[in-house]
């Protein structure tokens, strides 16, 4: 479904991703781990036609996002770090808003609307505006948002963040069940080493720009000869912390907080 | 069509729901309609210009329609800010129609918030010619609304964050209108203000209006008409090139 090789994005003199290669089968749940800074976001951008490579291919259902654009946004849905609801509007408006810019046809929008906000348990609040939506609310509903369209690839980035261990959970519960009845791809990354754990069949770990491991959970509790994902993680990745600076996005997402009251 | 369409309606929806901005949004031209109004109204008279307030309405209502629109541009910085450009921004329909969609829907509420400020003129004393005038104060109002709200989403497009909104605000919207003859007559100006004026897009949509309503035109309405309809093209042009080029 994802095919990656070779893969480089850099920023003047910073290689963000530096050579990476890797697949995603059909149907699979894949769990893309890292931390801070070591070039999750900057792939997934690439992947979603909003960063284009330095050099190196993809292919998104045998399209190349950089070329063409429309068809492999009609293609996936993405679910980003940072909220991306209109809070002035109601949930059901949200999501057909999302179906006519992706001309979903009405009959189908209705239908698959009412089945999405059902399964996401939001339905008997699509007539409230988001604003006032709890973090795992909104979180819910654009996933539900995501699915909308039927997309053959979701990702979903750091979608659990903030979010309070029985949220998560229904979360993660939703999702699978998604990714079995409508055979959806998933692309997902975390700092939460028990979820990808539980739901991903297959995980690569990057660092520093770099894939340092690619293989299931066990896979890569052997290869470094630890008993749970978290040893193996940090194993892998070393125990420093990264400190990153403050992007402007940072700053945005700081005051934006503020301006909500901090509500997620 | 349905893309543009809806995101048009979501503008509306937005202004409709946010009564208090509403209201608020009514403060400043009010403020000037009465101080300046009523405040200059003896000093203009004695000038032999006759009455301040049926001078100056033309350009409160021009002052509200041109803020509101380059706001509702400028509110893309909003849509960053809390994240719902990127819904429209990974969508799979051309850029040009979401930023189509949205000045079309800045503009439709700049133009509501003129016609607010139109009411309250007739509320403080303000007549116009004559009912015929409407029909071309709406379309004045709709071009000065146009070109705002494409100049707001350039700047919008441009802009990362908000401090540089007191920048836009204090060295290019201010000046816009000040620069406009929205306060003071064209005529007899230093030869440098003519020129400033003269090159204020604004200048001929307080023109229009001032024609369409009150029957004094310093440009004329072809004039007036022709301008704004340049800086339409020109400013839907660099905006959606602007907002086609946005990162996230």
């Amino acid at each position: 479904m994802i095919k990656v090789e070779n893969l480089v994005k850099k920023f003047g003199e910073f290689t963000a991703v530096n050579s990476i290669s890797f697949d995603v089968h059909q149907g699979e749940i894949f769990a893309f781990l890292g931390p801070n800074g070591a070039g999750k976001t900057t792939t997934i951008k690439m992947l979603t036609t909003l960063l284009k490579p330095s050099s190196g291919r993809i292919e998104v259902d045998g399209l190349d996002p950089a070329v063409k654009q429309n068809e492999v946004r009609q293609r996936f849905g993405i679910v980003f770090q940072d909220p991306s609801l209109d809070g002035e509007l109601t949930a059901q408006e949200n999501m057909e808003l999302h179906g006519v810019l992706y001309h979903v046809p009405r009959k189908i929008r209705m239908e698959r609307t009412e089945i999405l906000l059902k399964t996401f348990e939001l339905w008997e609040r699509r007539k409230e505006l988001v604003k006032l939506f709890s973090g795992g609310m909104k979180r819910r509903l654009e996933i539900a948002r995501g699915f909308l369209h039927t997309p053959k690839i979701l990702f979903l980035d750091e979608p659990t963040l903030g979010l309070d261990p029985q949220s998560r959970n229904q979360l993660w519960t939703q999702v699978k069940q998604l990714n079995q009845s409508e055979g959806v791809t998933v692309f997902l990354t975390t700092h939460y080493m028990d979820e990808a754990d539980r739901v991903a069949q297959r995980i690569a770990v990057i660092d520093h720009g770099r894939i340092v491991a690619q293989g299931s959970s066990q896979q890569l509790k052997e290869q470094t000869n630890t008993t749970s994902l978290e040893e193996a993680f940090l194993a892998l990745t070393g125990t420093s912390i990264r400190d990153e600076k403050a992007t402007s996005a940072d700053q945005m997402r700081q005051m934006a907080q503020m301006w909500r009251g901090n509500k997620r | 069509m349905s893309v543009i369409y809806i995101l048009w309606l979501r503008e509306l929806k937005r202004y409709f729901r946010s009564r208090a901005q509403i209201v608020a949004s009514l403060g400043q031209p009010l403020l000037y309609l009465l101080a300046l109004g009523f405040g200059l109204g003896p000093v203009f008279r004695k000038a032999g210009n006759g009455s301040y307030l049926q001078f100056v309405a033309p350009g409160v209502i021009g002052m509200t329609v041109l803020f509101s629109s380059v706001f509702s541009g400028i509110g893309l910085l909003w849509d960053r800010q809390f994240g719902f450009l990127k819904e429209t921004l990974v969508a799979p329909v051309p850029r040009n129609r979401i930023m189509l969609g949205k000045a079309l829907g800045g503009a439709t509420v700049a133009v509501l918030q003129g016609l607010l400020v139109v009411v309250a003129c007739l509320l403080v004393g303000f007549r116009p010619g004559s009912f015929a005038a409407i029909p071309s104060t709406l379309l004045f109002m709709a071009l000065i609304a146009t070109v705002f709200a494409s100049l707001g989403i350039a700047i919008g497009s441009k802009l990362e964050n908000m401090q540089g909104f007191q920048l836009i605000m204090n060295f290019l919207v201010m000046p816009i209108f000040f620069l406009s003859g929205a306060l003071f007559p064209l005529t007899n100006l230093p030869k440098a203000m003519v020129l400033v004026t003269g090159a204020d897009p604004m200048s001929y949509g307080i023109d229009g209006l001032r024609g369409a309503l009150i029957g004094i035109s310093h440009f004329g309405a072809p004039t007036d008409i022709l301008v704004l309809c340049g800086f339409g093209f020109a400013l839907v042009a660099v905006g959606s090139y602007f907002f086609s080029k946005i990162q996230l």
